[in-house]
């Protein structure tokens, strides 16, 4: 068994952890901090299977920019004070067993498909230099929609997360009141 | 390396992804779960098309990771919006739990 393995086991072994983690942590900032600790854990993956591009990208794009927006909305919403609604151990109970048995059928469906050898620690169509000559040649005109979705993106998120002035209406207030008594909770 | 351990390694991790959506209700959480999923495809992807260039040679393989560097830009922008709705449901309902999203209902 070389180092190549050894390294692959440890790092599917702390994915698996990290990801379990994610799901189980009663804190959402602990779960964010666990996803960022899955997401160095597949970059780790990406360097074995030497997709330095896709390495350094799924660090800066995914653990920099998209989990400090997770983290700035958790901190923005002031989500200890929340009510928590009563718990369903039903729902967990049947989430479970249907996840089981998603996870028995596909392994079984995909045990007995080709011992195929992916490599790992060669090769270089990892490299910015082969994957930019396809991108900008090849693919140009996607990359050029996906500024155009970016764009869009933008502004919709402007347009939704926008303030109108004053947020917390009596009517509104009264709306909110009215779900969580149907709902068996205590009220504000 | 064998492809069927990064194949069960990606089942695992989509697994997990799909639990938690089922199981979790606070929203936040439940979109951190997707962008898990998200990522276990991603391996998958990296994992394939470096298997086909070992078979094929060459710069085969170059699109499996061209479409990972996609599903990363989408996932992104889906992010961005997402949370937008998100600040939304916390400014009108005061919670984030997807059980206050029954409207539709009544």
């Amino acid at each position: 068994m070389g180092i190549t393995q050894i390294l692959f086991y440890i790092l599917a072994f702390a994915s698996l952890f990290c990801a379990v983690a994610v799901i189980t942590s009663k804190n959402p900032v602990f779960s964010v901090i666990w996803l960022i600790a899955t997401f160095f854990t597949i970059s780790g993956h990406y360097i074995l299977l030497n997709a330095q591009f896709l390495a350094v990208v799924n660090i800066i794009v995914y653990a920099g920019a998209i989990m400090v927006l997770f983290l700035f909305v958790i901190m923005l919403m002031n989500l200890d004070k929340n009510l928590e609604l009563p718990k369903n151990r039903w729902i967990r109970l049947i989430g479970a067993i249907s996840g089981g048995c998603l996870l028995l059928v596909l392994i079984a469906a995909l045990r007995t498909t080709d011992a195929n050898m992916t490599q790992l620690g060669g090769g270089n169509i990892g490299l910015i230099k082969n994957l930019g000559d396809v991108l900008f040649k090849q693919y140009v005109v996607p990359f050029e929609l996906s500024s155009i979705l970016f764009l869009s993106a933008m502004v919709g998120a402007v347009v939704i997360g926008k303030s109108e002035g004053k947020s917390r209406t009596p009517e509104a207030d009264k709306r909110v009141a009215a779900a969580r008594a149907s709902m068996n909770v205590k009220s504000l | 390396m064998d492809i069927r351990y990064y194949i069960f390694l990606s089942i695992a991790l989509f697994v997990i992804g799909i639990v938690g959506v089922l199981t979790r209700r606070n929203a936040i959480i439940i979109f951190m779960c997707i962008e898990l999923m998200l990522n276990a495809v991603n391996l998958l992807l990296v994992a394939f098309s470096k298997m086909h260039m070992l078979a094929k040679g060459g710069a085969n393989g170059t699109e499996g990771q061209l479409f990972v560097f996609f599903i990363m830009v989408v996932a992104a922008a889906e992010v961005s919006v997402g949370l937008a709705i998100i600040v939304m449901l916390y400014r009108n309902t005061r919670s984030v739990d997807v059980n206050f999203l029954n409207r539709l209902k009544h």
